[in-house]
């Protein structure tokens, strides 16, 4: 934070070295920035020209100019948005539900380490188990569609989100936890002061892992059973062969899944900032 | 009068069990504290002088025997102990402010009164600029005076110090070291300071308890008589330390072997 602020803005008098220093670290900032958008600007120049020229067949790989007017054709109809709204929807809430139960179920085993050491088998099996495969159970307990997609990504987030935060929960040092003790303090006093507070970094880098997995279990749920979604759009594009609208689908993916991801990290820099 | 004892421990025996053995670490231990007296436990190094300080404070019941404070049975952390850890264990998020009121929260003791008490102690140990700003902050020898403060907030009887200096680099031991004796005597507490160091126990006290290696009993007391200014700092000096210091040193040592 300070040093950011210090390469634009600083009014103390720097030596000539430090001068040099700042100077040097700005260019490799930009360097690599550039080289950054160098990579993104080659990958959709060669694709494009390569397509063009045939050396690649864009009914197979698609082009970035056919990417293009696939997402605005699926503006003009108006289909863009109701397939970002399904997914988004089945993201957020399912992003949500998973923090926030996976956090209470933390709670809970903290809570009781006796429950934590007898579900601890449990957990690790549910851990270990591909979600995926729990697909069709879901379908037919909780029904197809919006529903059993959601059921899917709060699933498969869910179980990462608890293993994360409990181990944040117990790594609480012990001696803050003493220091509680000694002035005669509750379990719910120790918890909503020194261990959901010390938590706090914890659970917020739990947030960034459980994001990206309430993705997968969204698009799964979506390639499972589903009548809209971007899920659902690479599905059918994949099974009427076209590919255009499945590449135009993943694009529009990596541009959610990143503002979603980012979201979050920028919550993040505002919790650290603030303690 | 006769002076009464405020804290005593009556033959106390402590057994720890585990899963392979069971330990006996404390036998048949008893010792009494009178009230405003300064008193250190030394001892061979794991011989149980935490333990016994745990004890104290409630957090740990003993196998047998009786901890009484003001003639009444300690079972549980009690308002009238205050517990002074190795590390100041101050709550990064919370402002010093913040962290002061922190055994009056936990104790329901939050008012306007015990707050003004606690920040009154800030300013007369030369805190209160420091009041709204992060532990981290502050230098470590603040930060464990901060704790110190923390403590006396719910205006304790008798305070426990389980080796508050060790975690201190040498020069801010023994400032510090003064500044907490200073505060204490001038705060009128019991104090029952645990540490491994002989100097500091000699310094500061005035009784030191020699506790045998495990299980631990006591077994000798030495009453700290110096003819000096009664200030830790200035007692190193005194002619009659070093004779001090070599018997407890003596005793810890024959210990071991």
């Amino acid at each position: 934070m300070k040093t950011k602020s210090c390469l634009n803005s600083c009014s103390r008098n720097f030596s000539q070295e430090h001068i040099l220093y700042i100077k040097r670290l700005k260019r490799n900032n930009f360097l690599i920035r550039l080289a950054r958008y160098m990579i993104l600007i080659s990958i959709i120049v060669l694709w494009e020209l390569f397509a063009n020229a045939g050396i690649i067949d864009p009914f197979i790989a698609s082009s970035p100019s056919r990417i293009v007017r696939t997402i605005i054709s699926l503006f003009e109809s108006g289909e863009l948005f109701k397939h970002i709204g399904y997914t988004l929807y089945e993201t957020v809430i399912s992003f949500m539900l998973g923090t926030v139960l996976g956090t209470l179920i933390s709670i809970l085993l903290w809570w009781s380490p006796s429950l934590s050491k007898i579900l601890d088998p449990y957990l690790v099996v549910l851990n270990a188990l591909p979600k995926i495969a729990l697909g069709p159970i879901l379908i037919v307990w909780v029904g197809a569609g919006v529903k059993s997609t959601i059921a899917m990504g709060v699933l498969i987030s869910l179980v990462v989100t608890i293993i994360t935060v409990l181990s944040g929960f117990n790594e609480t040092g012990y001696e803050k936890q003493m220091l509680m003790k000694t002035l005669g303090a509750t379990k719910l006093q120790t918890l909503t002061m020194v261990i959901l507070p010390s938590s706090v970094e914890t659970i917020v880098s739990a947030l960034k892992i459980s994001v990206g997995m309430s993705w997968v279990g969204v698009i799964v749920g979506e390639y499972l059973v589903s009548e809209a979604g971007l899920g659902y759009l690479i599905v059918y594009g994949g099974q009427v062969f076209k590919l255009d609208l499945v590449m135009a689908s993943i694009v529009i993916l990596c541009v959610l899944a990143a503002i979603m991801y980012y979201s979050v990290v920028l919550i993040e820099k505002i919790i650290k900032h603030r303690r | 009068m006769m002076e009464q004892s405020c804290v005593e421990l009556k033959n106390i025996y402590l057994t720890y069990h585990t899963k392979h053995d069971e330990t006996t670490a404390v036998e048949n231990l008893s010792m009494s504290v009178a009230p405003r007296e300064f008193v250190s436990i030394v001892g061979p190094s794991g011989c149980g002088k935490t333990t016994v300080l745990s004890m104290l404070a409630g957090t740990l019941k003993p196998s047998s025997g009786k901890v009484t404070l003001d003639g009444i049975e300690v079972t549980k952390p009690d308002d009238k102990t205050g517990y002074m850890l190795q590390s100041d264990q101050l709550l990064s998020w919370r402002t010093i402010e913040e962290n002061i009121y922190l055994g009056l929260e936990v104790k329901h003791m939050k008012n306007e009164q015990t707050k003004a008490y606690a920040l009154s102690l800030l300013e007369k140990y030369g805190l209160k600029e420091f009041k709204n700003h992060y532990p981290s902050e502050l230098s470590g020898g603040m930060r464990q005076k901060v704790a110190l403060i923390r403590t006396l907030a719910f205006s304790p009887e008798v305070l426990l110090l389980d080796e508050p200096f060790s975690a201190l680099d040498y020069q801010t031991r023994l400032t510090l070291a003064d500044e907490i004796h200073r505060i204490i005597r001038s705060e009128n507490k019991t104090a029952i300071l645990v540490t491994h160091d002989i100097s500091e126990a000699i310094s500061m006290s005035d009784k030191v308890f020699v506790f045998s290696k495990r299980p631990a009993r006591v077994k000798s007391v030495h009453e700290i008589k110096l003819s000096c200014e009664d200030i830790p700092l200035s007692r190193r000096n005194a002619p009659e330390f070093s004779q001090y210091f070599e018997s407890i040193w003596k005793e810890i040592e024959t210990n071991e072997n």
